[in-house]
C-alpha cells in the first residue's frame, strides 16, 4: 500500500513536471498590457501546486510505517489486467478490422473464454450487440463507427437504410 | 403565484406523450442502473449521455434527470437484496435493509425504501419549486469576479468538507483544472498542452471522455477486483398485504422522513457533501432521536426510510445550484452539467430567462419522475431480484462495449476512445490509492469558466487583484472558501493526525 502511494505521488509529480514543461510556451507570468495572467499561467501554476501537494504525499508516506495491508488483491489483480489487455486490443483492432469485428471478439472473449458462460448466451451477446450498434448508431443517428477493412461490406447495408 | 404559473406551464411540456414517455424509460434505466451492484447515477449518467443524442435536447437532460431519480431508488435494492450497496448513496441503506431482508422482510423493507425515497423527493422537488427563482435571480446580479469566487467556494468545499485526505484533494482539483485548459487559450486562441502537436488535444479533453473512463471504466475494473464470488439474492415477494402493511408502517415515519428530506436537500447542494453524507447524517440522527435506538441495525424500518429520504432530497438539492447559478452539487449534477453546455442550454440564471420553457418543463418533470419512480419501482421489484442475478460478466461486458461505443460517438474520434481507456486505468489507480474521483471531474467541468472569469475579471479591472474583494458579493464567497480552506487545518491542528469521516458522493 505504502509502496503504490509512493509510486503513484511520484507519478503525479512527473505529470506536474510535464506539463508545466508544455505550459511554458504561452506566457505563465503577469501580462501587464491586458492586465492579468498569460495563457501559459493557469496551468503552469495549478501543476506547481499539483507538484507541491504529490511532494507533501510523498513525504508524508516516507514517515509512516509500513502495514500489511495490499494495494492489489492478488487473485482478482490477473482478471483486471486481463481486461484491461482486452480493452486495449480491441480498441487497437477497432480502426484496422473495423468495429463490427472488434467488438464481437471482445463480447465472446469476456463471455464464454473468460466469463464461461454457455455457448447459447455467447451467441445471443455476440451477435445481439453488433446489430443493435448497427441500428442504434448508424442507422437512427447516423454516427458511422470505424468499419477498417471492412467498410465494402457494409455498401449493401448503407444502400438499403440511407 | 408566478411560480405555479410556470409550474403549471412547465407540466404542458413535461406531460407530453414523447417527455412523458421519457421520464417513464428513464426512471426505468436508472432503477436497473442503481440495482447494479457498483453502478450508481453517475456512472450510469456517464455511460448513458452519449446514446441521448437520440432524443432532442430538452428531452435528453429530463431523460438523463430520470435516470438520476431512478438510480437513487434503484440504489436501495441491492441494498437489501444483497447487502451491498447499489451505489455509494445507498450504503447506509443497508445498516438496517439488510437485516430486514435475512428477518424475511425484505418486501418490507424495498416498499420501505421506496415509499420514503418518493416522500425525500416530492418534499425536496417542492423546496426545489420555491428556492429556484430567488436564487435564479441572485445569480443575475452576478458578473466574472462572482462567478470566480462562486467556483472557488465550490472547489474549497471538497477541502473543508469533502472529508479525504487534504492533499490528495487538492491534488486531484489541480490534474481536474489542468486538464481542463489543454487545447485553445480562451483569451489568446493559442494552443496550449497539446502534447506534442496531438490533433485530438486541440479541441480539448470533453468531460465526457473523462467521466465515461473514471465512471464507465474504472469503475468496471474497481469492481471486478473487489467482487470475487457472486452474492446470494435474497427473495422477495410483495402482496397487497405487505404493501398496505408498508404504508402503515411509513405513516408513522412523518418526522423521520421530513428530517431527511430537508437535511438531504441542504446538504445536497453542497457540492462536497451530497447523497451519501447525508443519507449517513439522516441515518445517525434517526438513531438518536429514536426512543429504541438499540433496535437500529437489526432490521427497523426507520434506519431504512432515514438515509433514503436524504439521499433522493440529496440528489434534488445538487440540482438546484447546477440549474441556477451554473456549479453543480454533485458529480453527477456536473455530468448534467457538461451535457446541457454541449446542446447549447448554458445553465445559470440566464436559463430561466431565455429559456423558461425548457426550465420549468425540467421542474415539473422531477414531480413526475418521481410518481413514475415510485410505481414503477414497486410494481417491478419481481423484476429486480431476477436482473441482479444476471452474472456480472455479462453486465461488464457490456458496460464496457457501450463505454467504447459511447465515448466513439460524440467527436468520433478514436483519439478520445484511447483517453477513456487510459482515464479509466488512472482512475482505477487513483480511486485505489484513496484519490476522490468527484472534485477531479467537476474540476474538469468546471475549469473553463473558472480561468475565464478570473481573466475576465482582471482584464476589465486592468490587473487590479484587489477587484474579487471589492464587490460585496464576490468578497463574501471568498471569505466562505479561505474558511473553508483553514477547516482541515484547524481541525488537524486540534487532533494532530489525519481525520477521516465517511467519504462524499
Amino acid at each position: 500500500m505504502l509502496v503504490a502511494d509512493r509510486v503513484i505521488a511520484i507519478a503525479i509529480m512527473g505529470l506536474s513536471a510535464y506539463f508545466m514543461w508544455h505550459a511554458v510556451e504561452l506566457p505563465v507570468g503577469w501580462n501587464g498590457m491586458t492586465g492579468g495572467p498569460g495563457g501559459g499561467a493557469f496551468p503552469f501554476w495549478l501543476s506547481l501546486i499539483m507538484m507541491l501537494c504529490a511532494g507533501g504525499i510523498l513525504i508524508r508516506s516516507l514517515k509512516e510505517e509500513a502495514t500489511d495491508q495490499k494495494f492489489f488483491d492478488g487473485v482478482m489483480l490477473h482478471s483486471v489486467i486481463m481486461v484491461v489487455v482486452a480493452l486495449f486490443a480491441t480498441i487497437a483492432l477497432i480502426p484496422v478490422v473495423g468495429a463490427y469485428i472488434a467488438i464481437p471478439l471482445f463480447i465472446f472473449w469476456y463471455i464464454k473464454i473468460y466469463g464461461k458462460h454457455s455457448w447459447i448466451l455467447t451467441a445471443c451477446l455476440t451477435v445481439g450487440t453488433p446489430v443493435f450498434l448497427f441500428f442504434f448508431f448508424e442507422v437512427t443517428l447516423k454516427i458511422l463507427l470505424p468499419k477498417g477493412v471492412t467498410e465494402p461490406l457494409f455498401f449493401p447495408l448503407y444502400a438499403m437504410f440511407f | 403565484m408566478e411560480t405555479l404559473a410556470l409550474l403549471g406551464e412547465g407540466f404542458a411540456t413535461s406531460l407530453s406523450p414523447l417527455n412523458l414517455m421519457i421520464v417513464i424509460l428513464g426512471v426505468t434505466a436508472g432503477l436497473f442502473i442503481g440495482a447494479m451492484p457498483g453502478l450508481g447515477s453517475v456512472n450510469g449518467v456517464a455511460i448513458v449521455l452519449p446514446l441521448t443524442f437520440i432524443v432532442p435536447p430538452s428531452s435528453a437532460i429530463i431523460l438523463l434527470c430520470a435516470i438520476y431519480y431512478g438510480a437513487m431508488y434503484g440504489g436501495a435494492i441491492s441494498s437489501v437484496l444483497l447487502g451491498i450497496p447499489g451505489a455509494s448513496t445507498a450504503v447506509a441503506t443497508t445498516f438496517d435493509g439488510r437485516p430486514m431482508a435475512q428477518q424475511g422482510k425484505a418486501g418490507l423493507a424495498l416498499i420501505a425504501a421506496a415509499v420514503a425515497s418518493f416522500v425525500g423527493g416530492t418534499i425536496s422537488v417542492v423546496l426545489f419549486t420555491l428556492f429556484a427563482v430567488p436564487l435564479a435571480d441572485l445569480a443575475l446580479a452576478f458578473g466574472p469576479a462572482e462567478e470566480f469566487a462562486l467556483v472557488l467556494m465550490a472547489f474549497t468545499t471538497f477541502v473543508g468538507l469533502g472529508g479525504d485526505d487534504v492533499l490528495k484533494t487538492i491534488v486531484m482539483i489541480c490534474l481536474g483544472l489542468v486538464l481542463s485548459t489543454v487545447g485553445l487559450d480562451l483569451i489568446s486562441g493559442q494552443p496550449r498542452l497539446v502534447f506534442g502537436d496531438l490533433p485530438g488535444f486541440y479541441s480539448g479533453i470533453s468531460f465526457l471522455v473523462l467521466a465515461i473512463g473514471v465512471y464507465g471504466i474504472g469503475e468496471i475494473l474497481y469492481t471486478i477486483e473487489t467482487s470475487r464470488s457472486a452474492p446470494s439474492v435474497t427473495p422477495a415477494k410483495i402482496t397487497l398485504r405487505e404493501l398496505g402493511a408498508g404504508f402503515k408502517a411509513m405513516n408513522r415515519m412523518w418526522k423521520t422522513m421530513s428530517v431527511g428530506s430537508f437535511l438531504g436537500f441542504f446538504v445536497g447542494m453542497l457540492p462536497a457533501a451530497g447523497a451519501t453524507p447525508a443519507s449517513l447524517m439522516a441515518y445517525g440522527i434517526a438513531r438518536s432521536t429514536s426512543k429504541k435506538p438499540e433496535t437500529f441495525g437489526k432490521g427497523n424500518i426507520e434506519g431504512v426510510a432515514a438515509p433514503e429520504t436524504a439521499n433522493n432530497a440529496a440528489s434534488t438539492g445538487s440540482l438546484l445550484p447546477m440549474l441556477t447559478l451554473g456549479i453543480p452539487g454533485s458529480p453527477t449534477t456536473a455530468l448534467l452539467l457538461g451535457g446541457m453546455v454541449m446542446w447549447g442550454l448554458m445553465p445559470g440564471p440566464m436559463l430561466f430567462i431565455e429559456q423558461p420553457d425548457f426550465v420549468w418543463g425540467l421542474i415539473s418533470s422531477l414531480y413526475t419522475a418521481n410518481f413514475a419512480a415510485v410505481a414503477i419501482n414497486i410494481a417491478l421489484i419481481p423484476l429486480f431480484v431476477w436482473a441482479l442475478r444476471m452474472p456480472f460478466t455479462v453486465l461488464c461486458a457490456l458496460v464496457m462495449v457501450l463505454c467504447i461505443v459511447g465515448g466513439f460517438a460524440p467527436s468520433q474520434k478514436m483519439h478520445d476512445v484511447w483517453l477513456i481507456a487510459g482515464f479509466g486505468v488512472a482512475g482505477y489507480l487513483l480511486r485505489k490509492a484513496d484519490y476522490p474521483l468527484a472534485p477531479l471531474v467537476l474540476a474538469l467541468v468546471l475549469g473553463p469558466l473558472m480561468e475565464k472569469s478570473f481573466r475576465q475579471t482582471l482584464i476589465a479591472e486592468q490587473g487590479n487583484v484587489l477587484a474579487f474583494i471589492e464587490r460585496p458579493l464576490s468578497a463574501t464567497f471568498i471569505a466562505l472558501a479561505a474558511l473553508f480552506f483553514v477547516l482541515p487545518l484547524v481541525k488537524y491542528l486540534r487532533k494532530g493526525g489525519r481525520q477521516s469521516i465517511a467519504p462524499a458522493e
